[in-house]
């Protein structure tokens, strides 16, 4: 594997940085176009362009603004923060096979959303701030159970996360079940990870996904030396105890609020951060944009796929992420054995 | 100045005490190896210096401050520390990991300037691996990795660097090459070096002076010829040693007899 490291050698970082931006930007336009233009009488490229930058009126331009492009944007930013999200904790855990979904991070924010639901709060704060607990309740259980150091068993960690999403199904089909709601449907549905359901006027709720964006690029380069281990970032002049926190806290919040909005969609966060460090390697200051970029094109694309695929009916984007990220799970937990 | 000013300290770790009422100083430019048997204490006492234990702290000065007194990112910039092993659960390339040690002397967000770029590269030139620059890390040999880890640890521009058992998985020639670059950066560029060892011959080859530790205390402190007396050291290790100077060059040599040559000496 010399590649991300010939790219190194001939251009400087910031080149880098310019060239793997200019590239992302170019693919998210692309599936961002598609994304509008594709509905059910097929794909049309060039009425999704006029009712995104001209003021055509025509029903299928409307569809496109009033019903697409929330959907579309809803699926860039899903698919950034988990992408994020997965290469953080990555990071924090210096495990690779870590991801907010596996780890049951979503889970537990899933958990806080129905009880949210279930109790009528509104959808912001109410239930974003119940899943926001709901995520840092399992995070924290993980931890303990992983032994409450920094150096984290890679065996432990995971099985850790698996018990909490068997426990965090359970609590859920649990309060699904006593609930007598008609919603349970709804809600059902909602978990397998859909981005349908979203309405222009609950879009703003993204916008505070992206100062947790801001934050976590400031950290990059602590974040590269976190990978060192806690005692060689510490002599590397890292407050690793303050860095760690504020980056789990920031995360556990944007995975909230996306899965309060999109439901649990699977292997996101493990998919695009593997791809991206294959390319470019482990340093932070280009992973970090190539996953918010890479992740927004990734599930726009997936959401595209299950709109294609889906004859009759809806097919949840989570369904198609989790066909292609489980088995790179297993490809990647094979490849990381004795 | 002295480098590190040790003052009535003690490390309790869990139940055990780990270093007890240790009082030393280490002068400025100096190359300080610290041996002991196993479990004497060696790799806490450097863990102490660096900062690494949160307790025990107090009575340490480091260049005339005291140690509590500085940040973590005040103190990465006048001190290194080459650990015994480095994680590569994700590896860098040797270039991103010397750079790394511009870290403490860069702003949050920013990237490393051209004058970082000609640290770094001036590192890496003095410990030999320029030409691994583009290599990964965990496709390195032993005594390259462990260049580049001190290269890293130069970059940082310390003015001392501590070391624990850098010579450990080596051999003979690679030990010889990397402690020759230290005593090199002690000379042109006065940093002081205090360097954790089991090896009482390298010790021996290149300490000014020693410091032998035995169940957490100080049994002697002072020049190899005084450290390293035969009695002392069949005491602290429990074993018998044979002591000798070289006939050629009059460093010494020190070697644990094993049983089927001890009636000999006898």
């Amino acid at each position: 594997m010399t590649g991300p490291v010939m790219v190194s050698a001939r251009f400087g970082l910031g080149g880098r940085l310019f060239l793997l931006c200019t590239v992302l930007l170019f693919v998210l336009a692309a599936v961002v176009l598609l994304g509008l233009g594709a509905g059910s009488s097929g794909v049309d490229l060039r009425e999704a362009w006029i009712a995104l930058v001209g003021q055509g009126e025509s029903i299928e331009q409307t569809i496109v603004r009033r019903i697409r492009l929330p959907r579309v944007i809803l699926a860039g930013a899903v698919g950034a923060t988990l992408a994020l999200g997965g290469l953080v904790f990555q990071a924090l855990l210096r495990n690779p096979l870590a991801e907010p979904y596996i780890l049951g991070v979503s889970g537990g924010a899933a958990v806080g959303a129905i009880c949210g639901m279930f109790l009528g709060l509104a959808p912001f704060p109410g239930v974003s701030l119940a899943a926001f607990g709901g995520s840092m309740v399992v995070l924290s259980l993980i931890i303990l159970v992983a032994g409450g150091q920094v150096s984290f068993r890679q065996d432990s960690l995971l099985l850790g996360g698996v018990m909490m999403n068997a426990f965090c199904g359970a609590i859920i089909m649990f309060l699904l079940a006593i609930s007598q709601s008609t919603q349970a449907q709804k809600v059902l549905f909602w978990l397998m990870g859909d981005l349908s359901m979203i309405t222009a006027d609950r879009l703003p709720l993204l916008l505070s996904v992206l100062p947790c964006f801001i934050i976590i690029l400031a950290l990059a380069r602590p974040m590269n030396l976190l990978l060192l281990g806690a005692e060689s970032a510490s002599v590397l002049g890292i407050n690793v105890r303050l860095i760690s926190l504020l980056l789990l806290a920031t995360t556990s919040f944007m995975v909230s609020i996306v899965v309060s909005l999109s439901g649990l969609v699977g292997f996101v966060g493990l998919v695009i951060p593997h791809i991206f460090r294959l390319i470019l390697g482990s340093d932070h200051r280009l992973l970090i944009p190539a996953c918010l970029l890479g992740g927004a094109s990734y599930l726009i694309g997936c959401d595209l796929l299950a709109r294609l695929l889906s004859v009759g009916g809806e097919l949840p984007v989570g369904i198609i992420t989790a066909l292609i990220g489980a088995p790179l799970f297993v490809f990647l937990l094979w490849r990381s054995g004795p | 100045m002295s480098a590190v000013r040790i003052q009535g300290v003690g490390v309790k770790l869990g139940d055990t005490q780990v270093l007890r009422d240790l009082s030393l100083t280490v002068a400025q430019g100096e190359f300080f190896v610290v041996i002991g048997p196993n479990g004497s204490g060696k790799t806490t006492l450097l863990r102490l210096l660096a900062s690494l234990l949160s307790a025990g702290s107090d009575g340490i000065e480091i260049f005339g401050r005291q140690l509590n007194d500085y940040s973590r990112r005040e103190l990465a910039r006048i001190l290194a520390l080459v650990p015994q092993q480095v994680h590569m659960d994700f590896p860098f390339s040797v270039r991103e990991t010397v750079l790394m040690g511009r870290s403490p002397h860069l702003g949050l967000m920013s990237f490393e300037r051209v004058a970082d770029l000609a640290l770094a590269a001036e590192a890496m030139e003095f410990t030999d691996v320029s030409h691994l620059a583009d290599r990964r890390l965990d496709q390195l040999s032993g005594g390259e990795r462990q260049r580049v880890i001190i290269a890293r640890a130069i970059c940082q521009q310390p003015r001392l660097i501590l070391l624990d058992e850098p010579t450990a998985a080596l051999d003979p020639a690679h030990q010889i090459k990397i402690l020759d670059l230290l005593e090199r950066l002690r000379q042109e560029q006065d940093v002081t070096v205090i360097m954790v060892s089991h090896d009482l011959n390298l010790a021996a080859l290149y300490g000014d002076r020693l410091l032998l530790l035995c169940d957490g205390q100080l049994d002697h402190v002072g020049p190899p010829i005084e450290v390293l007396e035969r009695t002392r050291l069949e005491r602290v290790y429990g074993c018998t040693m044979s002591v000798e100077a070289d006939p050629v060059n009059g460093f010494l040599r020190i070697s644990p007899v094993p049983a089927r040559y001890r009636e000999q000496i006898d």
